[in-house]
């Protein structure tokens, strides 16, 4: 009988972004099952593990806006030997990103300091546990090598399965029209 | 475009024999034969300008672009190739990255050219760095909204206000980096202009520039006209 092969690891994680990929990963429902047949997760919000061990597989949902996004990436890339870019925001920054022709110092400034209605004596918040701010949001591919990338904003449920099915096949990912979107 | 076809006159693309009529160009006659060359700055209505390049094809060995190089007898067209295709896929990177194309906040997702010869080509990331170019929009206007963002310079706005609706609204101006869409007015702004909503160059543009007031999302994003065919399958010069 030949032996059970080993189960992938895989890690996700999500940096300036809104979670909607991870939303959408769980949308495959009942694939679920099939795919915990292959893989066990790592570091995930799934798991609540907090450092990212030796893996397979990396999922990257969000871009770069801050320190912490940065050193988080780079420990993923360090750990993981398939790096994969997922949803738009990892891709090329997304609506974080839209801030980008922005000055950092003005943004903060309306919306701590001059929006209306806030409390007399607001402050730009400045406690040493909040991670530095980029002065831009970048796509992380401009940090470290990334493998794939799986556009969408989220990618749907399907595109995930289609995605994650042919690489644990050991494929390379090809998705056909209806799967690769943009939006 | 003419439909005086001599079958007598042919060339190949991708090893097929397509007739052309006298004085076709190949984007032309493999148009009228119903075979999808990518292209975004071509329209069947308007003179060819050759500009983006997308619809770049072999003959005879040698790169042009389908949409200027005339139809001849014999020539063989090497088109839907993986180097071609590839090629392909590298302007369109480029195109992404110079402007701002936030997909997920455009209303003209999902009835996009430039989107769908993108998902066309299996782009599935921009590659190249973003430019992130600051590029305000033009809301002066009560029914049509300028958003410069996404303007990939094909120059259809141009042709279209100027040979369809003879008002002359829209211009390129600029050098090299600083190349930009220009509104003739005065003041630069759209809202000083006579443009219509009836006019075509209010609805020519292939990607999210010109767009019309207060319709945004009429139709959901999953139903849109790229999202129920590939650009390919489509018949040309629908309205998108």
């Amino acid at each position: 009988m030949s032996p059970t092969p080993r189960k992938l690891k895989v890690a996700t994680v999500s940096l300036a972004g809104c979670f909607g990929c991870h939303m959408s990963f769980l949308d495959i429902d009942e694939r679920l099952f099939d795919l915990i047949e292959h893989i066990e997760f790592d570091r995930s919000p799934l798991t609540d593990i907090k450092q990212v061990g030796a893996c397979d597989i990396g999922l990257i949902e969000g871009g770069l806006c801050n320190a912490e996004n940065v050193q988080v990436l780079r420990e993923f890339r360090a750990h993981c030997k398939t790096l994969v870019a997922v949803g738009a925001c990892a891709i090329t920054g997304g609506l974080p990103a839209q801030r980008n022709h922005l000055d950092l110092g003005q943004l903060l400034t309306e919306v701590y300091r001059s929006r209306p209605g806030l409390s007399a004596g607001g402050a730009i918040p400045n406690d040493p546990e909040l991670p530095l701010l980029l002065n831009k949001v970048h796509p992380i591919r401009e940090v470290v090598h990334v493998d794939y990338s799986l556009p969408g904003c989220p990618p749907s449920a399907d595109a995930f399965w289609h995605f994650l099915s042919d690489l644990m096949a050991g494929r390379t990912p090809h998705l056909g029209h209806g799967l690769i979107h943009y939006d | 475009m003419t439909d005086d076809v001599s079958p007598t006159q042919s060339f190949s693309l991708d090893g097929d024999d397509l007739p052309f009529a006298s004085g076709e160009t190949i984007l032309q006659a493999a148009t009228r034969a119903g075979r999808y060359i990518p292209h975004l700055c071509w329209h069947p209505d308007f003179a060819a300008h050759g500009s983006c390049r997308i619809c770049s094809v072999k003959v005879n060995g040698r790169v042009g672009a389908a949409c200027t190089v005339q139809a001849a007898a014999g020539l063989e067209v090497e088109s839907n190739t993986p180097e071609m295709n590839r090629q392909r896929k590298t302007l369109l990177q480029m195109l992404f990255v110079e402007g701002n194309h936030f997909c997920p906040s455009c209303e003209k997702s999902g009835n996009c050219l430039l989107q769908a010869t993108a998902y066309q080509m299996g782009m599935e990331g921009p590659h190249f760095e973003e430019f992130y170019p600051n590029r305000p929009v033009d809301a002066s206007h009560p029914d049509i909204l300028l958003d410069f963002n996404r303007c990939i310079l094909c120059e259809l706005c141009v042709r279209a206000s100027r040979e369809a609706d003879g008002k002359n609204i829209f211009a390129i101006g600029g050098h090299g980096m600083g190349t930009h869409l220009l509104v003739n007015s005065a003041s630069g702004q759209l809202g000083d202009t006579a443009m219509s909503l009836d006019d075509r160059a209010a609805h020519i543009c292939p990607v999210g520039v010109i767009l019309p007031k207060r319709r945004g999302f009429v139709i959901p994003i999953g139903q849109r006209r790229f999202d129920l065919k590939p650009v390919s399958q489509q018949r040309e010069g629908d309205a998108t």
